[in-house]
């Protein structure tokens, strides 16, 4: 069965109803190819959703992007819904299911649309105004309650399932915009042979060809011109065209974002097709072909549904074949409502009168409405539309008052003009210029490497328009770089146009019907409710600038960006304020053009792409040992490695017993790892590290410290001198890429006299620390070519040989405190490496250990780590590092820097060691050190603890701690204030364990 | 110059175990391999050193950004103006080969360092503007071109072997990410 | 996403290859130990931060790697010049007339 408005033979779509849909559980049949808001009109219902403050209820008042009523809920599955989907852009498929939203309990009766009597209290500035008092009322009462009723929509609650793509691309010409335009300006540039990309945010390319039945040109109807001058296009090489596709962001540099909506408009879109495309494309030359949007007329209840755009009625008519009412009225302050109105006249659609604002119109429309028989009345206007949940009638009166006359209708359609869209050119930054002649705004001054064309410049007709566009392409390609064209591109024929509509003014602001009595309800803006006694009031409560007007009103604040009510809030301010509209102003067009989804934002970076996951050469073999891994920067690093039965604590007290009384395996291929290579390379090394290194010998190592210029320890590590010529630097696990640079920086910019050279190496080598009494026993076996007597190899020495035959550089260096090695071996072999020393120290007793482990044995040992035990406003001197730092250097980075009146003052934090007095207690790391707990809060802080574990090995609690003047505090008791208690603790050395350093060659 | 300690690829008593060893994957447009190990380092050197060590190694370092130069299985590509990778697929260490170079220079063997994706087929480039922001236009970025660049949130060294093909390099443990993206990527490129 | 032209690569790149190093032409003393306190404030903590013309480092870091200068107007954002790090600050921009 045809549903009831759908017209025989009318539109262009197949009329066969195969897409079965739903909304608000009620079943309909409609076409696959329509919108929704098409299916919805086919079927006779107008009424789709409730207003955002006063849950007003609304149609239908376009067929396209600007769409401020009729948002909808389509929900595929439980976790696939999508709120405010404009039902005028989303396409039908068989199965869709939508829903209204705003409304409780149903669309029909909205119990909040009380809220429309009691309007008075919710007038412009509402938010400003009403809800100042009693104070305390706003956080119990008032904000729970609107935020219940505010929002449009709801939003899901499960994780998206959908998959979102990107792409990158370049072009020479950008082409926005696919009507007549647009597709003339492509078809001029891509003839040149250049990279052309043509984007249109319809499904159908044409634009306003859609609608407008009298366009003919290259003698053929100028809906099907545009057809197959875009599969012309599409068949060139040197052209992407994009449909569905909008252009969202105009950034710098011709840079412009546009979303490509690839499977919303599909039944069972495959799992492979991503839901939406964002496509970043960088232009030499961009075309903006983005036309124009239709006004509607501001008077009396005008958001009733059936009260809509002409031109929404026309395309439902005439590319979709749907009549959007039996017996229609006409409202136009310009001519192409006139069409509107012969169109569906000619379709069998009742005309029950067009009422003209104007005096005195002429013009061949005009005409050709009155030969089919319309009632045509000039100056007069309609000051109210009768009806609720549809409109049933419009009253009509002279515009200079008189006699009131009702008509009866079912839809009502609406023109006060076009505004051209120049969103995308505003974004650019270009300025716009307002014609007065024309009342309209129109690119002025342009910001970037980009033209208007058409109607979004303010050129009317499809004749001039096409004149302009395809010039325009043409240059666009010959200032984009036209190469000779190739043998393969044919030189294009400009289209010709055999017949054109044509109109421009219109009216902006409010007519006769929007007041001055200010009960009446005129919309100026749809979306956010505001109507055109807001905007007065705004004026009248001070407001000057449009820029406060809008924000006082929210007019054009809505998810439609005010693409219908800008305007219309502009001229009704400027002539409350009695001002020209150019010295009101306009506001700021920002991106998105149209709401972008999360999603396309997002793309390629969720799951396991959100993020690289490193990992180490030896991590496969740690993950079935159970490892427990902690995320270390990017790094996943293991922290335990629990046996049966053990919690970390069990696992890390035996981990740190066994290194010490056998010896433990340890993955430290994380460290940063530089190679400094050239002749000059220890004088590099001098002036990066606070440590004296021209006299170290190669075979030798050091720990270094590096600070920044201000004189802070930056960074930390060990340092191997492999050759007169040659370190090898390794940095903490964190600070790799950032020493890296700070290293360039000053080799490029303060010492580019130094022939030096830095190269990472830290994803080269696995290293595998061997840490303990029996270290040495357990590598020693497996190596060759290296001495590894105490003599030939003694603490803080490095040598290069072999290790299960494969390079190694093996470092005797210890960061436990017990005898230990680094093994370094290519990556590729770190784990086979891993595993053989792994079953050396099996004969031995030894463990693997992780990261939790290696910091409790260097915490015992009082070594700090930069970034845990340091914050950047540590120095040398504070961390107990003095030592490390040569005096007689006359130059380093950070030098002049440590010598500041601050960081030479007395009564600085120094680290000190920390013990509890109970020794079973293990402070929080973090936790705040006062001297006196007695004191009045808030209490005098005097430092922080740093680092703090369990030690199983000191049989008690450890701990560093920053405090002020630490060094002079030993054996001071101080106190760590806690929710539960204060914690005594005592200062102490940074030295829990083996404080002689013995067992570094035990 | 002082010498690293070369690998001269002598029989070893352990598996080397490459990451990602093998890993491929077809769809339409687009076939993505971890490509076999291959010896490699990072190149540094002033203007003065260039023909020497383009003597060394047997292929003329390229002096031109963005390019590459290639020989007897060892590509060339200019990566900064004092910075070459060197990449050889034959089996000879070009580390070696710079060990007896006295002219001002820095040799780091980075072999087991990077890992080489590569990405071939009609729609090889558009896979890899997945994530790239760089022009990958015949023109813009011809056949032999190469850069040190972007792949959605990891730097990788791009390098165009043919019209349809591309030698992705990235550290190790960026390979991983790497190869996802691009599979990811891959299927979605053909449209 | 801004298009910067790397003064080695010798063409514009696009902005995700670079990192912004903060004002260009601050020249650390060849002295650093004798630098005075208010020396060491002005070379370490005063930066110019104008409205208009700034003289900047920025790196090519997913690129070429190296530090070069460029000369960018904050209020366009727009970039009028890139130069090689050492070269000297321009004496005349191009549009400066603008």
């Amino acid at each position: 069965m045809i549903a009831t408005f759908r017209i025989p033979g009318a539109g262009r779509l197949k009329q066969a109803e195969t897409a079965r849909f739903s909304f608000d559980g009620q079943s309909y049949a409609g076409v696959e190819g329509e919108t929704l808001a098409s299916a919805l009109l086919a079927n006779g219902v107008h009424l789709v959703g409730r207003s955002f403050k006063y849950h007003r209820p609304r149609g239908f008042l376009s067929a396209g992007a600007e769409e401020p009523n009729a948002l909808v809920e389509i929900k595929r599955d439980s976790a696939r819904r999508t709120p405010n989907v404009r039902a005028t852009v989303q396409e039908l498929y068989d199965g869709l299911t939508a829903q209204s939203q705003n409304r409780w309990p149903s669309l029909a009766f909205d119990v909040s649309a009380l809220g429309d009597i009691a309007s008075p209290l919710l007038s412009a500035g509402f938010y400003y105004k009403t809800f100042m008092w009693p104070k305390s009322a706003w956080k119990n009462f008032y904000e729970p309650r609107i935020r219940a009723a505010a929002g449009l929509g709801v939003a899901p609650d499960q994780p998206d399932p959908d998959h979102y793509s990107a792409r990158f691309a370049h072009c020479d010409v950008l082409v926005l915009g696919g009507g007549a335009a647009g597709i003339a300006a492509a078809l001029a540039a891509a003839e040149t042979g250049v990279r052309v990309i043509l984007a249109d945010e319809q499904a159908d390319f044409g634009g306003s060809l859609r609608f407008e039945s009298g366009a003919r040109i290259d003698g053929q109807d100028g809906f099907a011109w545009a057809q197959g001058a875009v599969a012309a296009l599409k068949a060139m090489d040197n052209v992407r065209v994009l449909s569905r596709a909008t252009a969202f962001g105009y950034y710098a540099q011709n840079f412009v974002g546009l979303v490509e909506r690839v499977s919303d408009h599909l039944q069972s879109p495959g799992r492979e097709l991503p839901r939406e495309r964002l496509w970043q494309v960088r232009a030499k030359r961009v075309v903006l072909a983005t036309g124009a949007i239709e006004r509607h007329m501001v008077f009396a209840d005008n958001d009733r549904p059936g009260v809509m755009l002409a031109s929404a009625a026309r395309t439902y008519l005439n590319h979709f074949g749907v009549a959007v009412g039996r017996n229609v009225g006409v409202y136009t302050a310009n001519d192409s409502a006139y069409a509107a109105a012969i169109d569906l006249k000619k379709a069998g659609v009742g005309v029950a009168a067009i009422v003209d604002l104007r005096d005195h119109p002429t013009g061949s429309v005009i005409d050709e409405a009155r030969a089919l028989g319309i009632e045509v009345n000039f100056g007069r206007a309609v000051i109210r539309a009768g009806g609720k949940l549809r409109v049933s009638s419009m009253t009509v009166q002279p515009k200079n008052g008189g006699g009131e006359r009702t008509i009866p209708v079912d839809a009502i359609l609406m023109s006060a003009g076009w505004t051209p869209s120049v969103h995308l050119f505003s974004q650019s930054r270009g300025k716009v210029a307002f014609n007065d002649e024309t009342k309209r705004f129109v690119p002025g001054t342009y910001a970037q490497d980009c033209v208007s064309v058409g109607a979004c410049n303010g050129t009317d007709g499809l004749s001039a328009t096409i004149d302009e566009a395809y010039a325009a392409g043409a240059k666009a390609a010959k200032d984009a770089g036209v190469k000779n064209a190739g043998a393969n591109t044919v030189k294009g024929i400009k289209p010709k146009v055999d017949a054109s509509e044509s109109w421009s003014r219109g009216m902006l602001g409010a007519a006769p019907g929007a007041g001055p009595d200010t009960t009446v309800k005129a919309f100026v803006d749809f979306q956010n409710d505001v109507t055109a006694k807001d905007i007065r009031q705004a004026v009248h409560e001070g407001m000057r600038s449009i820029e406060h007007v809008k924000r006082f009103t929210t007019n054009g604040m809505a998810t439609d960006q005010g693409k219908t009510s800008n305007m219309h809030g502009l001229a009704i301010a400027a002539e409350t304020l009695d001002k020209p509209i150019p010295q009101v102003g306009l506001t700021t067009f920002r991106a998105p053009y149209t709401p972008v989804t999360f999603g396309s934002i997002v793309g390629h970076a969720r799951g396991p792409l959100f993020d690289p996951t490193r990992k180490t050469a030896i991590h496969p073999w740690a993950e079935p040992q159970g490892a427990v891994f902690e995320d270390v920067g990017q790094w996943k690093r293991a922290w335990y490695f629990p046996k049966a039965g053990e919690d970390m604590h069990a696992a890390v007290d035996r981990e740190c017993v066994t290194v010490r009384k056998t010896a433990g395996l340890f993955d430290a291929s994380t460290l940063g790892k530089i190679e400094v290579v050239g002749p000059d390379a220890a004088k590099f090394m001098e002036l990066l590290y606070t440590n004296p290194w021209e006299k170290l010998e190669p075979g030798r190592c050091r720990y270094g410290i590096m600070l920044r210029e201000d004189g802070f320890i930056y960074d930390d590590g060990v340092v191997g001198r492999l050759a007169a010529d040659r370190f090898h630097v390794t940095t903490t696990t964190g600070g790799a890429p950032r020493v890296m640079n700070h290293m360039e920086d000053y080799l490029q910019t303060e010492f580019p006299h130094l022939n030096v050279w830095l190269t990472s190496t830290t994803e080269q080598w696995a290293v595998i620390a061997v840490q303990g009494p029996k270290s040495r026993d357990i590598i020693a076996p497996l190596v060759e070519g290296i001495d590894m007597s105490d003599g030939a190899l003694p603490h803080m020495s490095v040598r290069e040989g072999r290790i299960c035959g494969v390079p190694t550089r093996l470092f005797r260096m210890s960061f436990t405190g017990e005898r230990g090695f680094e093994v370094n071996v290519p990556a590729d072999y770190g784990q086979a490496v891993w595993e053989a020393l792994w079953a050396e120290g099996q004969k031995h007793g030894a463990c693997a250990y992780g990261t939790e482990t290696m910091h409790v044995l260097r915490a015992e040992k009082g070594y700090i780590i930069v970034g845990q035990d340091t914050d950047g406003t540590v120095t040398p001197g504070d961390a107990g590092l003095d030592w490390a730092v040569g005096k007689k250097k006359t130059d380093f980075v950070g030098i002049r820097g440590m010598a500041r009146p601050d960081l030479v003052a007395k009564g600085r934090k120094q680290l000190v060691g920390l013990k509890t007095k109970d020794p079973k207690v293990v402070l929080e790391e973090g936790a705040q050190i006062v001297g006196d707990p007695k004191q009045a809060i808030p209490m005098t802080m005097i430092g922080h603890v740093t680092s703090s574990y369990w030690s199983e090995n000191c049989g008690r609690s450890i701990a560093l701690a920053l405090v002020t003047g630490g060094r002079g505090r030993m054996g001071e008791t101080l106190y760590v204030p806690m929710p539960n208690g204060t914690i005594e603790v005592e200062v102490t050395g940074m030295v829990f364990f083996d404080e002689k350093g013995e067992r570094l060659n035990g | 110059m002082a010498k690293a300690v070369a690998n001269k690829i002598a029989p070893t008593l352990v598996e080397r175990r490459p990451v990602l060893a093998g890993q491929e994957l077809s769809v339409t447009g687009v076939t993505l391999a971890v490509l076999p190990t291959a010896q490699r380092i990072s190149l540094r050197a002033p203007d003065a050193s260039v023909a020497a060590l383009s003597k060394a190694l047997g292929v003329t370092l390229p002096r031109k950004p963005k390019t590459s130069t290639a020989k007897a299985g060892r590509t060339a590509l200019w990566l900064g103006p004092d910075e070459w990778l060197v990449i050889d697929e034959a089996g000879k260490d070009p580390l070696a080969d710079c060990a007896e170079l006295t002219v001002l220079h820095s040799a780091v063997g980075i072999s087991h360092r990077n890992v080489a994706i590569s990405v071939i087929g009609p729609a090889a480039a558009a896979t890899i503007n997945s994530g790239c922001p760089q022009d990958l236009s015949l023109d813009a970025f011809p056949v032999g071109a190469a850069s040190r660049t972007i792949l959605g949130k990891v730097e990788i060294v791009l390098l165009r072997t043919a019209t349809d093909a591309f030698r992705v390099e990235c550290w190790r443990s960026f390979s991983d990410y790497v190869f996802t993206f691009l599979s990811e990527a891959a299927g979605d490129a053909a449209a | 996403m801004l298009l910067i032209r790397c003064p080695y690569c010798e063409e514009e790149r696009p902005e995700l290859e670079f990192r912004n190093a903060g004002e260009a032409h601050i020249a650390r003393s060849a002295d650093m130990a004798a630098t005075s306190d208010d020396d060491f404030e002005k070379f370490f903590f005063i930066r110019s931060n104008p409205k208009g013309i700034i003289y900047e480092r920025w790196r090519h870091m997913h690129g070429c790697a190296r530090f070069f200068n460029a000369v960018r107007d904050t209020v366009s954002d727009r970039f009028l010049l890139t130069y090689k790090a050492g070269e000297p600050k321009p004496a005349k921009l191009p549009g400066a007339a603008e």
